[in-house]
């Protein structure tokens, strides 16, 4: 959209009369900057009546809705007979009967300056969750207080939060003042501490406010009450503040592309949205993380050719070269890269109910790029009432952390703190499709590039074909005292008899040694079985036919084993045995002590068994012997050419 | 230079739509022929030039539309270039549903609801896209930008997924899809001024202009065609009006207004004192009513 020298000429407004004073509205309006702020406090601070308030007084309502409201003030409401702001914002009929806000919710106003997104957050603990994601996109944090209380503990733990997420204005509205007698004494303290509190914190620029959002003080108007105050008011505060989009716009250029857009043979384009500085025509670009540079041919958009855009729009550009560019990729200054990395140290929010497990693989997106991340042991998580930094082994749904990150690539990137676009990201569980983390990177670590692969000059190509068969994991998962070891075994026995290398990696025997210092938390095992594969998969590249049994009683886990190896190195084989059969075999004594509640978090009994949904092969011990399987498990292993006949 | 608030309103929604086509399988842009569509029509234009949208657009029509309204669709899938799919469900059809003799809500479960269900199950689209903001209804302003909806088509406003920053995960399960909103952020006023600002083509019926109506339950109905039952020695009056949202003529009022031309309504809903949704008779059903028909699948 090329702006406001559109209206001139147009036909259309000139057909009529009194258009001349439309005409000038619409002038003044498109020239509106947008201003997103988020609101926060405790449950009874007051936050949906003031933002009830701020739509109200800037009349961003119409009279239906106003009669709505007053209706069900009369109704619902807890002011009597006036009106209950806060209803406007609790949207949801199930929150409406609890009386609390329990999600995000966007309302939209505007002034003669400005038009505003707010995104109420809620307050109480279990939502931090949301409060995370309502800061994200905020130029601005308004923090409410109650004057009667002071600062809480809720309040430190919204005001880090805001720092967390790198915003850069704070508003402190310390509300209810009608309720203190508007008394400058109150406001002052609560004023110095919350500096004193701030300044500790890093947060940046904070301006206090005293206001009644009930009553009106200081929202639009100047409170006529509390004349000691000689500080702005709340809206004329959201006018003027400064937008963090000017701040971006000179940073280095990045443009992590969307869509490569390509209608015929002649034009290939490059879409995306310009997440920091600017982009001119002829500029010299470089393509990460490959690394490649161009020139800027054209800034291609519906409205015409551009010659310059700027961080928020979004465009198409084309290359003077032909160079590979594909969704993922970043383009930047070539003068000015970002850099490039696999492991980083991030703060990470756990946004879901099943806890966070380092070692185990996440998707990881971060603007357009998907990668796969594993979380090392967290170095600490952050108790968000003492912001005392804790040992921690998970961490469970609104829980902060400070971890390693490694990903199964190396991804161009910029501290969060610089920039938001190149620096968030949100974690994905590979199996339930959930959004369950969202962090912030801070900085690469000296050893992504440091520790390189050794490139070995015997390969396992060449060690395989001397031992005569294609290295592959026979993966044998299923319930304690379903059959796997005894399966394994015996085809272990049968593979050997047969002149072929193999190994056996056998659940108790690893755990004796390699794994002796794990236990059986979910963690725990989640680290069992990542170090297992781990050594398959250096015994694969040994040449070696490999089988593992173990549990494994989480699919994630098998999926990461999976995907550690090559196309068709992987053959799950799910040891199905219905649990009333396991736990009469009973081989070792297992289920009786997890009854009797002797063995905590046994699979099957206290924890849960994720059974295969597409094993390579299943077999059904009711009706197969142990024997007869190992028998079909070496048939599948020459039918798919991996020994000879 | 700094980008005014339509501008970056603009990017926003260009990001969306071009994050579902590149996460996709088989997306489609749901198409209602009122403003709202239109602007989501032309972001989709203006995100893929200088392609054709990769998508069809697809209407789950009612049969009671505006003619201008149809008059406008065929204009527009043939100016764009893209593929036009009119989904009608059979059912309703067959009985005949209407919303004179069956009511509205039997109507617009009918028609709209099983309708965008039936269609969107027979071409199996993954993603539809759709022009709901989040200022048009109180249960609108929770929604995610991404919604997504089981096998069942429901929804679940209590399992929504964390949108953060400008990144939408859109990855999910065979059989789920996901109804996408790029204009969540727009408001009615926006929609106007972008309208008028990128001289975007609208159905006529949008601008005042003297139309026969008739009064029912305080709304003002326009007499559209021969199918609207008049009572006995009901004559319709010749009233100068317009609509703010259009949906099935029988159920869309009309409000009287001088504003022929853009620049005119813009100037009226910036001073209006009455929301768009009044007009629309299906959000007075019951309370809370918008929220349980979205939870059956309901756009």
């Amino acid at each position: 959209m090329s702006g406001t020298e559109k209206i001139a000429g147009d036909s259309q407004a000139a057909a009529a009369p009194g258009v001349a004073v439309a005409d000038a509205g619409i002038r003044l309006r498109v020239s509106k900057s947008l201003l997103r702020f988020n609101t926060c406090g405790s449950v009874d601070d007051g936050k949906s009546t003031l933002i009830g308030r701020l739509l109200y007084d800037s009349k961003a309502l119409f009279d239906d809705q106003l009669a709505t409201l007053e209706a069900d003030s009369k109704k619902v409401g807890t002011r009597g007979s006036d009106i209950d702001y806060a209803l406007l914002l609790d949207g949801l009929s199930a929150e409406r009967e609890q009386g609390i806000t329990i999600d995000v919710s966007y309302r939209f106003f505007s002034t003669e300056k400005r038009n505003f997104i707010v995104a109420d957050t809620p307050g109480h603990e279990q939502y931090t969750r949301n409060m995370v994601t309502g800061a994200s996109t905020a130029d601005l944090s308004i923090i409410l207080i109650d004057a009667r209380k002071g600062i809480l503990t809720q309040t430190r733990r919204h005001s880090v939060l805001v720092k967390l997420l790198g915003i850069r204005h704070v508003i402190l509205v310390v509300n209810k003042m009608d309720l203190v007698d508007y008394s400058r004494e109150v406001f002052t303290k609560i004023e110095s501490e919350y500096r004193a509190f701030a300044s500790e914190t890093g947060l940046p620029e904070v301006t206090c406010i005293p206001i009644s959002a009930v009553k009106g003080d200081n929202i639009i108007d100047r409170s006529p009450v509390m004349t000691w105050y000689e500080g702005p008011t709340l809206m004329h505060l959201l006018d003027n503040v400064a937008i963090d989009e000017s701040r971006v716009r000179d940073l280095p250029l990045r443009l992590p592309i969307q869509w490569v857009n390509r209608p015929n043979h002649e034009f290939r384009g490059f879409a995306g949205t310009i997440v920091g500085g600017k982009i001119h025509k002829g500029d010299a670009i470089r393509v990460q993380p490959s690394g490649r540079t161009s020139t800027v041919s054209r800034i291609v958009t519906f409205d015409g050719d551009l010659d310059e855009a700027v961080a928020g729009q979004s465009i198409t550009i084309t290359l003077a070269d032909e160079v590979d560019v594909s969704r993922g990729d970043l383009i930047v200054a070539a003068n000015d890269p970002a850099e490039v990395a696999d492991q980083f140290e991030a703060t990470v929010v756990w946004m879901n109910e099943a806890p966070l497990l380092p070692g185990r693989s996440y998707f990881m997106k971060i603007g357009t790029k998907l990668a796969t991340a594993t979380i090392s042991p967290l170095k600490y998580k952050i108790n968000m009432n003492t912001m005392q930094h804790l040992a921690a082994a998970t961490l469970e749904l609104n829980e902060i952390g400070v971890c390693n990150l490694e990903l199964d690539r190396a991804i161009p990137f910029d501290p969060y703190t610089t920039n938001r676009d190149t620096g968030g990201f949100i974690l994905i569980d590979r199996i339930t499709n959930d959004t369950v983390g969202a962090g912030m990177l801070q900085f690469a670590l000296r050893r992504a590039s440091n520790v390189q692969w050794q490139a070995l000059d015997v390969n396992k190509a060449g060690r395989s074909e001397l031992k005569g068969q294609k290295p592959c994991v026979l993966w044998f998962t299923g319930l304690s005292g379903a059959g796997k070891s005894t399966i394994a075994n015996l085809v272990d026995k049968k593979l050997h008899s047969m002149n072929r290398h193999t190994y056996l990696l056998d659940g108790d025997n690893v755990r004796h040694g390699l794994n002796k210092n794990l236990g059986f938390t979910e963690v725990d095992r989640v680290e069992n079985i990542r170090r297992v594969a781990e050594v398959a998969k250096l015994m694969v590249d040994a040449g070696l036919i490999v089988s593992t049994a173990f549990i494994s009683p989480f699919r994630a886990e098998r999926q990461m084993a999976r995907t550690l190896l090559e196309t068709g190195e992987f053959i799950e084989i799910f040891v199905d045995t219905p649990i009333g059969v396991a736990e009469e075999r009973d081989p070792k004594g297992l289920y009786k002590k997890a009854r009797r509640g002797d063995l905590k978090n046994f699979t099957g009994i206290d924890s849960p068994y994720e059974f295969p949904e597409q094993p390579e092969i299943r077999i059904d011990t009711t009706a197969t012997s142990p024997e007869a399987a190992a028998e079909s498990i070496v048939n599948y292993l020459v039918e798919k050419e991996i020994i000879p006949r | 230079m700094t980008l005014s608030h339509l501008q970056r309103l603009e990017a926003e929604s260009i990001q969306i739509i071009r994050e579902v086509i590149a996460e996709a399988e088989k997306p489609v842009m749901l198409y209602s022929i009122g403003k709202d569509s239109s602007v989501m029509l032309h972001l989709a234009r203006k995100a893929f030039f200088p392609a054709v949208p990769p998508f069809p657009l697809m209407h789950v029509d009612t049969t009671w539309k505006f003619r201008e309204m149809y008059a406008m669709r065929e204009r527009m899938a043939a100016e764009s270039g893209m593929e036009l799919i009119v989904y009608k469900n059979q059912e309703a059809v067959d009985k005949n549903i209407n919303p004179f003799t069956h009511g509205s809500a039997v109507h617009t479960d009918l028609w709209k609801t099983q309708g965008l269900k039936q269609a969107l199950d027979k071409y199996g689209f993954d993603a539809a896209f759709g022009g709901a903001r989040r200022d048009e209804e109180k249960s609108r302003a929770k929604e995610r930008v991404f919604s997504f909806r089981t096998a069942q088509h429901r929804w679940d406003p209590k399992n929504q997924r964390p949108e953060l920053w400008r990144l939408y995960n859109a990855r999910k399960h065979r059989g789920e899809s996901i109804r996408v909103f790029p204009l969540s952020n727009w408001t009615e006023l926006d929609i106007w001024q972008y309208l008028y600002l990128e001289k975007v083509p609208i159905v006529p019926l949008y601008y005042s202009k003297v139309r026969p109506v008739v009064e029912r339950d305080g709304a003002l109905i326009m007499v559209d065609d021969e199918r609207m039952p008049l009572n006995p020695g009901e004559k319709p009056m010749m009233k100068k009006v317009r609509f703010r949202t259009l949906g099935c003529y029988p159920l869309t009022g009309a409000v009287e207004s001088n504003a022929e031309t853009l620049a005119e309504v813009i100037h009226e809903i910036a001073g209006a004192r009455t929301s768009e949704r009044e007009g629309r008779v299906i959000d007075h059903d019951a309370p809370s009513s918008m929220e349980a028909k979205k939870q059956e699948g309901y756009f």
